[in-house]
């Protein structure tokens, strides 16, 4: 591991100047940038660790209802938090699959992000709800839809000099729901070779009014699927709807072939995931799919 | 470059002379003599190399130094009172649950932090907490039981 300068800001304005450097990095949780660093895959000049900083290692609720979660926030906290529990048990649910226990108590939300994984776990939940994320820099904060960010494995639009703050989580709509499911070989300690996040909104008569459907690890980046979001919106949901929107999915997905699983496979998990995800928002709607489907 | 470190390992301050690139494992094993920590994989798979930072466990392989101070870091070796075992090294002993031992100080610290928070674990959360930890020996089978038995006798005081 090559030297390097260790700082540790008490403020973002400091934080953001630190960041000018080009061979600065953020430090959060360290799971993905040290193990990068010691096998020599990233080299680093300085390491800003943002841990000291309030603004990005709190929960805060909002105003107009919803939270921003601060990008430093271990995975262990958030799916621990009470109001990310009520409001948002998709992403609890999800930051509980980041690792184990002792990546989850170190891995930041706002790393998971940063790292730019297509196979992220907290990302498709975090899509699913409309996320946005706040990034500051040098001429102030801007604000934009998490899917943006994404460009590329390991790539995403934040500039040098700049630092992702929080994750804004708007509120949830009435009648709506998220699920995300993804699949590993083992049960936990593993990546996702395919995963597929969904979300829901019924409106009063039972009929779709609004649908999104995010895929993990079957494209470079996580990815809508805009398929099987139209398949859905205007119709009641149905078994066989379901698995019809699963094979929309399957369409939509961009996988490659690798040594943790080849396209077609990925393609045949997307179907399914996305079928059952569908029928997990459906399950918290309180929709019976049997009742309907006769 | 070297630097001073100071934290609290096992309830006593230590300092120590580290290179500012020190993994807080690093720190412990090849600066203060804590060998309990062992490395196996170096990027947060094998779980080896577990200790508590403010209770929760944590892989210090994966943590540098230099974020120690002003943390409680507790390894395997500030356990045992004296020569008397802890309850969870006791059950893992009556259990049979080590064999070569690599990974034993990591599963016993991942237990106390899960034993720690929640005192009679069910079969599955047992094995979430010690998802991260690796045993090539046992199968697990006698690890669990022995986190059961210790869990029941720490329970019981």
């Amino acid at each position: 591991m090559q030297d390097f300068v260790y700082e540790r800001p008490q403020t973002m304005a400091q934080a953001v100047a630190l960041l000018r450097r080009g061979d600065a990095r953020v430090l959060a949780g360290g799971t993905d940038l040290i193990a990068q660093m010691r096998e020599g895959r990233r080299s680093v000049g300085c390491i800003v660790d943002i841990k000291r900083i309030g603004e990005l290692t709190g929960i805060l609720p909002l105003p107009e209802g919803g939270v921003a979660i601060g990008a430093a926030v271990t995975a262990a906290t958030v799916s621990r938090s009470s109001p990310i529990a009520a409001n948002f048990p998709a992403v609890a649910r999800a930051a509980r699959l980041i690792g184990g226990v002792q990546v989850q108590n170190r891995a930041s939300l706002g790393g998971n992000i940063c790292n730019a994984a297509p196979s992220a776990d907290a990302v498709p939940a975090l899509v699913c709800h409309a996320a946005e994320a706040r990034i500051a820099g040098p001429t102030g904060t801007r604000q934009l839809p998490l899917e943006t960010l994404f460009i590329g494995p390991g790539k995403t639009t934040i500039e040098r000099g700049e630092l992702l703050v929080s994750i804004v989580l708007p509120p949830p709509s009435a009648r709506s729901a998220v699920a995300y499911l993804r699949f590993t070989p083992r049960r936990e300690m593993d990546i996702a070779i395919a995963g597929a996040g969904t979300y829901l909104r019924l409106d009063q008569g039972g009929v779709i009014a609004e649908a999104r459907v995010t895929l993990a690890s079957v494209g470079p980046t996580p990815m809508r699927a805009p398929l099987a979001e139209q398949r859905l919106v205007g119709e009641r949901p149905t078994r066989a709807l379901l698995a019809e929107v699963g094979r929309c999915a399957a369409r939509d997905a961009r996988p490659i072939s690798d040594t943790r699983g080849s396209a077609d496979y990925r393609r045949s998990l997307i179907a399914v995931l996305t079928m059952r995800a569908l029928g997990d928002c459906c399950g918290q709607l309180g929709m019976d799919l049997e009742a309907s489907s006769k | 470059m070297n630097t001073l470190i100071t934290c609290t390992v096992n309830g006593e301050e230590r300092t120590a002379l580290a290179d500012t690139r020190d993994t807080l494992l690093e720190l412990l094993r090849d600066r203060l003599g804590l060998t309990g920590a062992k490395e196996g994989c170096g990027n947060g798979n094998c779980g080896t190399c577990t200790v508590l930072i403010d209770g929760a466990a944590v892989c210090s392989c994966l943590m540098l130094a230099q974020e120690a101070p002003g943390h409680d870091i507790l390894t395997i070796e500030g356990l045992a009172k004296a020569d008397t075992l802890h309850p969870i090294q006791q059950a893992i002993v009556e259990s049979g649950g080590t064999q070569c031992g690599f990974c034993t100080p990591g599963i016993v610290l991942s237990a106390k932090a899960l034993l720690d928070a929640n005192a009679l674990p069910t079969d599955a959360e047992i094995r979430h907490a010690i998802a991260g930890n690796l045993c090539r020996c046992t199968g697990y089978g006698k690890i669990v039981e022995a986190i059961h038995s210790a869990a029941t006798t720490l329970a019981g005081r």
